[in-house]
């Protein structure tokens, strides 16, 4: 067996600290996905709408956050507050804010999507039923809507959390960097020592994300 | 004389100002079985639409016994109870069972009794053949099946007319026959009726009158034998050609 250095873990508190790291970058994820869930369906049931205005600006604000890196809306922020508002956000509530715009950006276009994926007959037999407006949004509209979005949005909830691996540029002490740093401080001791941590990295984002897929797997085969 | 449940008076309808129906009356009587027959794009799923308040109407008006059907208004709710509607494509809920497609709308807004409306909902699918499909899913239904049970979902809310869109154009041919049975038997059983097909033997044994509508008029209108055997008025024999074919050796070889 090759010396993949994985003692170094049990130095200290070494894979303690690296779970510390996985529950912050989980942390950020799950604050922005609490916030940006609802945000979605408000801007994507508005981009349903018949507001032209709003649409547009709403279409703006979705492709502005898509055609940006991530990491250059991790860096206007972290770095630009200062700046144009003389505020400065700590690392953590820079990654929130900047995964939340994203989550609720993609998140409308979910929503807008699975909205008028509904048939307009669905519509038209409800009322022809005799169901008021709001009576067939909740049995009818909405539940369907539900239906088609949580797999997609399970989708967007492991990317979010794969993506908070970018938040150690802005100075975050997440998985990632305290790897970094247990690798840095062994250098001598392990020299080998980056693969093992690396491997038991990837281990954790799985195991993370892992079970987020299944589930979402399982909706979409019993709903589909 | 019967009284009469549906009345339709100088009706106008016009899509982006092209007239679509034009000053057309029509007067349906409890029990009677009113076929519309016609080419494509003349008008029949229109006036079935404007009959149930989905269309907005230029002029005119569309009455349900005293009651003025409008879009938009605020009795419509009301109204629509009494008027049961099958459409062409299958509507059925897809996220929902069978039985509960058919128990939505006479729990949630007749507010009856689920346990009466389950009764009879069991009932009237035992009727048409589908006892055994109560729990299944849309999906998991014919054509022909999912229209009977569209057929059901409509009956339970014990309407006064039932109004059919086509209900068998989207269909195979070997499952046309089972929706079209379903329907017989409704008329057997002396249900209002207004329905629009091109299947016109079915409407020849279906039909108490039978109107021929061309360019968003009455052109002609009687019993199924003048309509069928007797037309009058040139278009009416036309377009009732479109269905026959003669025999091979009475064909003109040009
Ligand atoms: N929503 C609509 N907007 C504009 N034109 C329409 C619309 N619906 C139907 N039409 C037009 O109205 C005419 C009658 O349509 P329809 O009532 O569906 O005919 P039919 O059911 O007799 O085939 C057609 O010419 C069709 O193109
Ligand atoms: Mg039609």
């Amino acid at each position: 067996m090759p010396d993949l250095g994985l003692d170094v873990l049990g130095k200290g508190s070494n894979l303690l600290r690296l779970l510390g790291g996985l529950g912050i970058a989980l942390r950020i994820s799950l604050i922005a996905v609490v916030i940006s869930i609802p945000l979605g369906l408000l801007l994507g049931t508005l981009m349903t709408g018949k507001n032209v205005v709003l649409k547009f600006f709403l279409k703006l604000y979705l492709e502005f956050i898509r055609i940006m890196p991530q990491l250059v809306l991790l860096f206007l922020v972290f770095f630009g507050s200062t700046r144009v508002f003389g505020w400065q956000p700590t690392g953590e509530l820079s990654a929130i804010i900047v995964f939340t715009l994203w989550g609720a950006a993609e998140m409308s276009d979910l929503v807008r999507g699975a909205l008028i994926s509904i048939p307009v007959h669905q519509y038209e037999s409800s009322q022809a039923l005799g169901l008021t407006k709001g009576q067939t949004y909740c049995y009818v509209i909405i539940p369907q809507t539900v239906r088609r979005l949580i797999p997609l949005s399970i989708n967007l909830i492991t990317r979010m959390i794969k993506t908070t691996s970018l938040i150690l540029m802005i100075g975050v002490v997440e998985m990632i960097k305290v790897a970094q740093q247990i690798i840095e401080a062994n250098r001598t001791a392990s020299p080998n020592a980056a693969f093992g941590v690396y491997l038991v990295v990837f281990v954790l984002y799985f195991l993370a994300c892992w079970p987020i897929s299944l589930l979402a797997k399982y909706l979409e085969r019993k709903w589909g | 004389m019967e009284e009469t449940i549906l009345t339709v008076n100088h009706l106008k309808k016009e899509y982006e100002g092209k007239p679509i129906l034009n000053d057309l009356d029509l007067e349906v009587k409890k029990g009677e079985v009113v076929v519309i027959i016609g080419p494509s794009g003349c008008g029949k799923s229109t006036l079935l639409r404007c009959m149930n308040g989905l269309e907005q109407i230029q002029s005119g008006s569309v009455k349900l016994r005293e009651d003025t059907i409008e879009a938009g208004a605020g009795n419509l709710v009301r109204i629509r109870q009494k008027i049961g509607m099958v459409f062409q494509n299958y509507e059925l809920f897809p996220h929902l069972s069978v039985l509960n497609n058919i128990l939505l709308a006479p729990t949630k807004v007749q507010k009856r009794d689920k346990k009466d409306v389950k009764e009879e909902a069991l009932k009237l699918l035992d009727r048409v053949g589908l006892r055994d499909k109560a729990d299944s899913y849309p999906r998991q239904l014919s054509g022909g099946q999912k229209q009977r049970v569209a057929i059901v979902r409509a009956l339970c809310m014990n309407p006064e007319i039932l109004l059919f869109d086509e209900v068998t154009a989207a269909l195979d041919p070997e499952m046309v026959r089972e929706v079209l049975d379903v329907m017989l038997e409704l008329a057997k059983q002396k249900r209002t009726m207004v329905i629009v097909t091109h299947e016109m033997q079915f409407a020849q044994a279906v039909a108490d009158r039978v109107l021929f509508i061309d360019q968003g008029k009455i052109l002609e209108e009687g019993t199924p034998e003048e309509i069928f055997k007797h037309p009058k008025k040139e278009r009416t024999k036309q377009f009732l050609n479109i269905f026959q074919f003669k025999k091979v050796e009475e064909r003109k070889i040009s």
